[in-house]
């Protein structure tokens, strides 16, 4: 199933940030958003999370197929790696937490509190947590944020596999990670022209 | 549902906050009455029910802002929304877990608390029941209080001020009921009323602490 | 035809006040001097209560405007819930302060009424324990408008709020009543009110009361227009600075 959004208008705080945002994403493939920062890609990805409603137009394919990751990794500093990523593959109806904690070299750490990590092993541990949700569309927002050069590899490498079973990503970022089946798609152009929130247009 | 609950749970003890500070806080207001009222026994005795009820009210109070507030600063509400639990089962979820952490150690307390009020002997069975059966509701009514609430810097006195004229009837029946029952009146009006609200509150107000909660998260 | 709904505009809702309110608030003013004069000087004294029952014409208004304002702004809510009509979100806010004080006057007066007849100023009589929760409802909704920086959020978790408050408000009235039977005396005003009241205390009475619903119609315009224009202020400057 393709992730299909046309004529999408989104807003923050009622103001409109992008819009007739159109595309379209199949399953093996993956889409970059690129735009400076404020443009919307945040907005764009939460309303596609169905955190917000889209202003108008229509977002098909997301909903129940998507895993989730922003910049907060939504961790419990007092629950330990293993824990942590434990509870979200059961809150998702799934068990096996191995091959995530492989993917991004968490196997050592699975019994250390999540608290005790450094930034970049909690930034892995959030990606790892996109791993045992079972979704196939991938909504990541800023995902290589604090990770060095060896994770960002670890990440590529899970993006691809993930890829490579049917599974799509939508995402924003700024680095180039080496993923050829990945598009980019510059929200620039799309930027809103500036007005006033849609809840206050009926004041004017 | 269940890792949910489990998850809390094993939160709320690990990090000791909720649960340790809110029996303590009742331990607390329990041993002040006392020095405000002064230590004769027939008055004590008297206002030892209701006195155990407002204790279990505040130290339930104490704990709402905790509901939501970590998961919201760490993302977790965020991503609990985007998973396949509807919102409704996450608040009902929430609202079971502070019972658990917080009300539930105090309905088990109060009887230990009552010694130090000098409960009436046939009073003890009614503080127990009257506070088993009302907690759930103080800890639904707060879950829709905290998820009012949730986005808010410093929101707890505005929490507090929302929570309690809500708890109003809930504790008016409630401690009716246990002055009742220690006094030996009849007590199946205020015990069914007291029902009532628990059940009601626990079947109909997570729809508004979800759509509150949905508002809240857009 | 012309849909009520047309008022729901701003623009068109402050045009049309803006006609009436004038109308309403000379009409609001004739009647509480009217009301107010015939009943403090031109009715007889009780011959249980003395003088101190004249307070009725401040109490009872006062309690009355106190309970339909929160209906008031249980309607207001529930429009805004159903149509999203911004004017009526913004009514019900406007409402809330008015209401509150209304339950302030109403409790205050039942305190001077209550210390000469009852010996004391306050008694946790059900309704005067009543007349409290509600205004610890009014305080509790407020403080929720004025937390929330966003105005949309502001209107619906207030108006959930309100629905909800609705009924623990009624769950708090029959509690009440349940839990003291009181001193107050019963309803003594409805429609067959002559046989509680005499007439000559039941005529200035309405004229009040009439006086007091009028008062509260032109502060809600009143006030609802001030929200409107600080909405479309708002909205300007956020125009101006986005262009």
């Amino acid at each position: 199933m393709d992730l299909t959004l046309a004529d999408v208008t989104v807003a923050r705080g009622g103001v409109p940030v992008l819009e007739g945002v159109s595309f379209s994403l199949a399953p093996g493939r993956a889409l970059v958003l690129r735009g400076p920062n404020g443009s919307g890609k945040t907005t764009l990805l939460r309303t596609v999370a169905g955190l917000q409603p889209e202003l108008s137009g229509t977002i098909e394919g997301a909903g129940e197929r998507v895993a989730y990751a922003a910049h907060a990794d939504g961790l419990k500093a007092m629950l330990s790696v293993g824990e942590n990523l434990r509870f979200w593959a059961r809150v998702f109806g799934l068990s096996e937490i191995g091959a995530a904690l492989a993917a991004f070299d968490l196997e050592r750490l699975e019994d250390r509190l999540a608290g005790n990590l450094s930034a970049g092993q909690k930034r892995r541990l959030g990606l790892a947590r996109l791993m045992v949700t079972g979704r196939p569309l991938w909504v990541l927002d800023e995902p290589t944020v604090s990770l060095d050069a060896a994770s960002v590899a670890l990440f590529a490498d899970a993006v691809r596999a993930h890829l490579g079973q049917g599974g799509s990503a939508l995402m924003a970022t700024h680095i180039d990670l080496g993923i050829p089946e990945a598009g980019i798609f510059d929200v620039t152009s799309l930027r809103a022209r500036p007005r006033a929130a849609v809840q206050d247009e009926a004041f004017l | 549902m269940i890792a949910l609950l489990s998850r809390d749970l094993k939160l709320a003890v690990r990090a000791g906050g909720g649960f340790g500070l809110g029996l303590a806080f009742f331990l607390i207001v329990t041993v002040l009455i006392p020095f405000g009222v002064g230590p004769e026994t027939e008055l004590l005795s008297r206002i030892a029910p209701g006195v155990l009820w407002i204790g279990a009210l505040l130290a339930c109070l104490l704990s709402l802002d905790r509901i939501f507030a970590l998961d919201w600063e760490d993302g977790s509400l965020d991503l609990l929304a985007t998973a396949p639990l509807p919102l409704e089962a996450i608040v009902t979820i929430k609202a079971a877990a502070h019972w658990l952490t917080t009300g539930l150690p105090l309905v088990l307390a109060a009887p230990a608390l009552g010694v130090l009020l000098s409960l009436p002997q046939g009073a003890y069975l009614w503080v127990l029941v009257s506070l088993a059966l009302g907690t759930p509701a103080l800890s639904v009514i707060g879950t829709f209080g905290a998820a009012l609430t949730v986005g808010l810097k410093r929101g707890g006195l505005l929490l507090s001020l929302l929570v309690l004229p809500l708890y109003v009837p809930t504790l008016i029946f409630g401690a009716e009921l246990a002055r009742r029952g220690a006094a030996g009146l009849e007590v199946e009006a205020p015990l069914l009323m007291l029902a009532g609200i628990s059940f009601g509150t626990l079947a109909l107000l997570p729809f508004a602490s979800a759509a509150v909660l949905r508002i809240n998260l857009r | 035809m012309a849909s009520i709904w047309e008022y729901a505009n701003p623009v068109k809702f402050i045009r049309t006040t803006d006609r009436l309110l004038p109308w309403i608030s000379v009409a609001a003013v004739a009647c509480l001097a009217v009301g107010l004069v015939w009943g403090f000087f031109f009715t007889p004294e009780d011959y249980r209560q003395g003088s101190t029952v004249k307070i009725i014409y401040l109490h009872v208004p006062a309690a009355l405007m106190a309970i339909n304002a929160w209906l008031m702004m249980l309607v207001a809510s529930l429009v805004w819930i159903v149509r999203r009509h911004h004017v009526s979100a913004l009514a019900a806010r406007a409402a809330a302060p008015v209401g509150a004080v209304m339950t302030l006057i109403a409790l205050a007066t039942g305190a001077i009424w209550g210390q000469p007849m009852w010996g004391t100023w306050w008694a946790w009589d059900p309704r005067l324990t009543s007349f409290l929760i509600l205004f610890l409802f009014y305080l509790g909704y407020m403080a929720l408008w004025e937390a929330i920086e966003n105005d949309d959020t502001a209107a619906d978790l207030t108006a959930i709020l309100c629905l909800v408050g609705s009924v623990f408000a009624l769950l708090s009235r029959y509690a009440v009543l349940f839990w003291n039977q009181g001193l107050h005396q019963g309803a003594s005003l409805s429609m067959d009110a002559e046989e509680n009241v005499a007439d000559v205390f039941w005529y200035p009475l309405l004229v009040c009361m009439a006086g007091f619903i009028l008062l509260f119609v032109a502060l809600v315009f009143l006030r609802t227009q001030t929200e409107i224009r600080a909405r479309r202020m708002r909205a300007l400057i956020a125009r101006e600075g986005a262009y």
